[in-house]
């Protein structure tokens, strides 16, 4: 962690729609070094619009400001168009919720991923082709010569996924932002491509941010958790720590949570106070 | 005695060489005010067991009985009358253009049935939404409140039998507790009979008291959720079920 790869200070990103004006996210701070970092708040709470913003991914009428929000050496806010393109995909790279609608329906998935490639490194198609296939068979597809033909609607919801972390690992980026890689996914396929995500950014000594409404997938899986309610930071805890979460609100969404093993006659739903909003 | 009766009930699609089994001689009986889970992977043929009993396939083959009596092939009123479906995702299943009251008032509608106001009214407010609701379009509701309606609009002919089919997957964990406490008090307040089908074992330990477990189109196992919470599951599957629910860590026993 000595390292920041990604320094994010007070960022708020507003929306404006006909004069009026939405706070998303309001004065987020975090630091990213090598590591799995978790955001985790219900819809509507900004962490896929906090995930967006880095690599400036929203419609013109959002107004992004921020004290520091800093990638290796380069400054984020003042990056012009040109300098983005050669971040987004190459240095910082994005997956989607869910493979059947990010993936190209009319592309193999082969093209897809060599397309990711060739767009950032210039050699023949043939090397494309041929790096295609060892990252297939990194994200354990069994069969990459065969699975490269396939269009996407011929692979199923856990293969699709694992295909869409080939082409995001592909251009060998430094982190990565993974937007509910799994709420598309059965339990028992969850595992399989969560074990791949952690084995390849264990491996290339990534930066992971991973965007979930799973607690206990990200107590699992994460390093550290941020948690986040309309639109601020209202816990940054240690995964392991998440059991000793002191504001009210992570507490409540564990507890919402219902289990296998302590089971309640009712679930107790989370009673919401104004004042999260200004502490 | 059985509400629900389910006797070696096989489906297939396709035909001939392309010929696909996607239930084979599934068995399994709900007994009246009984809440029953029906869980497993997707393509397993959870939701397609659902969809016999709605009556949204009629291609099927076996039995099944609803409170005694042999289902036909066909939808009629009757049958309507007393099993509703309540679906997955509240955002696809409430019509855009259609109003609250508008959504609620077509069953009636249909059954030919009086007193809209009163009855959608009542309604409302047994899902735990008031009168204001009421000339809502869905866009303008929570992904709570949109499942709320859902129910409502399920319960406004005051059905026996819910089938719900992952009511509360499309949610967030606050808002599923809520789901889930409705659902509970409703069964209990209305003696409803449910049959759940959920890939969540937490739901499914929390709402229902017994659990069938279903794999590539066959019921593997049946058993009593007090089992199943304490780990006597005999089917290797199930077994996996739970150990990739209750870690759902890296490491990859479950992989």
């Amino acid at each position: 962690m000595s390292e920041a790869k990604l320094q994010v200070d007070n960022l708020s990103i507003q929306f404006i729609n006909d004069g009026r004006t939405t706070d998303a996210v309001r004065n987020v701070s975090f630091s990213l070094g090598r590591e799995k970092l978790a955001i985790v708040g219900e819809s509507g709470s900004g962490k896929s619009t906090v995930g967006r913003s880095l690599l400036r991914l929203h419609p013109a009428s959002a107004r992004i400001s921020a004290d520091t929000l800093r990638f290796g050496d380069l400054n984020l806010l003042d990056a012009d168009e040109k300098t983005l393109r050669s971040i987004r995909g190459r240095r910082i790279s994005m997956i989607m919720q869910d493979p059947k609608y990010s993936l190209n329906p009319v592309m193999t998935v082969g093209a897809q991923i060599t397309e990711a490639y060739l767009a950032h490194h210039r050699v023949s198609q043939r090397e494309a082709r041929k790096q295609t296939l060892e990252m297939l068979e990194k994200v354990h597809i069994r069969d990459p010569e065969r699975v490269y033909s396939l269009y996407p609607h011929e692979v199923s919801g856990g293969m699709g996924q694992r295909i869409m972390i080939a082409m995001m690992l592909i251009p060998n980026p430094e982190i990565i932002i993974a937007d509910e890689p799994t709420s598309a996914l059965d339990v028992s396929v969850q595992q399989q491509v969560l074990s791949v995500l952690d084995e390849l950014v264990t491996q290339r000594n990534l930066g992971l941010i991973f965007i979930s409404h799973d607690l206990n997938l990200v107590r699992n899986f994460c390093d550290r958790v941020l948690v986040m309610y309309a639109g601020r930071v209202v816990e940054s805890i240690r995964a392991a720590d998440l059991d000793q979460a002191q504001h009210p609100y992570t507490r409540g969404l564990l507890a919402a949570l219902p289990s296998l093993t302590q089971r309640r006659e009712r679930l107790p739903v989370l009673q919401r106070d104004p004042s999260w909003l200004t502490d | 005695m059985a509400m629900i009766e389910i006797q070696s009930l096989n489906l297939s699609f396709g035909l001939d060489g392309s010929r696909v089994q996607v239930l084979k001689d599934v068995n399994f009986q709900v007994r009246e005010g009984e809440s029953f889970g029906l869980v497993g992977e997707s393509g397993s043929g959870k939701t397609t067991v659902l969809r016999c009993l709605a009556g949204q396939y009629s291609h099927w083959e076996g039995e099944l009985r609803i409170n005694g009596e042999r289902l036909g092939r066909t939808l009629d009123r009757d049958r309507c009358r007393r099993v509703q479906m309540v679906f997955q995702d509240p955002y696809g299943s409430l019509h855009p253009r259609h109003t609250v009251e508008t959504a609620l008032g077509e069953p009636l509608h249909i059954h030919g049935i009086g007193q809209h106001r009163e009855r959608i009214g009542a309604i409302l407010s047994k899902v735990g939404l008031n009168d204001s609701f009421r000339y809502r379009y869905p866009h303008q509701l929570s992904g709570g409140q949109r499942q709320r309606v859902a129910i409502a609009r399920a319960l406004i002919l005051e059905p026996r039998i819910l089938l719900l089919d992952e009511p509360t997957s499309a949610l967030d964990v606050s808002v599923q507790a809520e789901i889930l406490n409705l659902l509970a008090d409703l069964r209990q307040r209305e003696g409803l009979t449910y049959l759940m089908v959920t890939h969540d074992l937490g739901v499914v330990a929390h709402l229902c008291s017994r659990v069938a477990v279903m794999q590539h189109g066959k019921v593997l196992e049946t058993l009593d959720t007090n089992d199943l919470v304490r780990g006597e599951a005999s089917d290797p599957y199930t077994r996996m079920l739970i150990s990739c629910s209750q870690h759902k860590s890296r490491d990859r026993d479950c992989a």
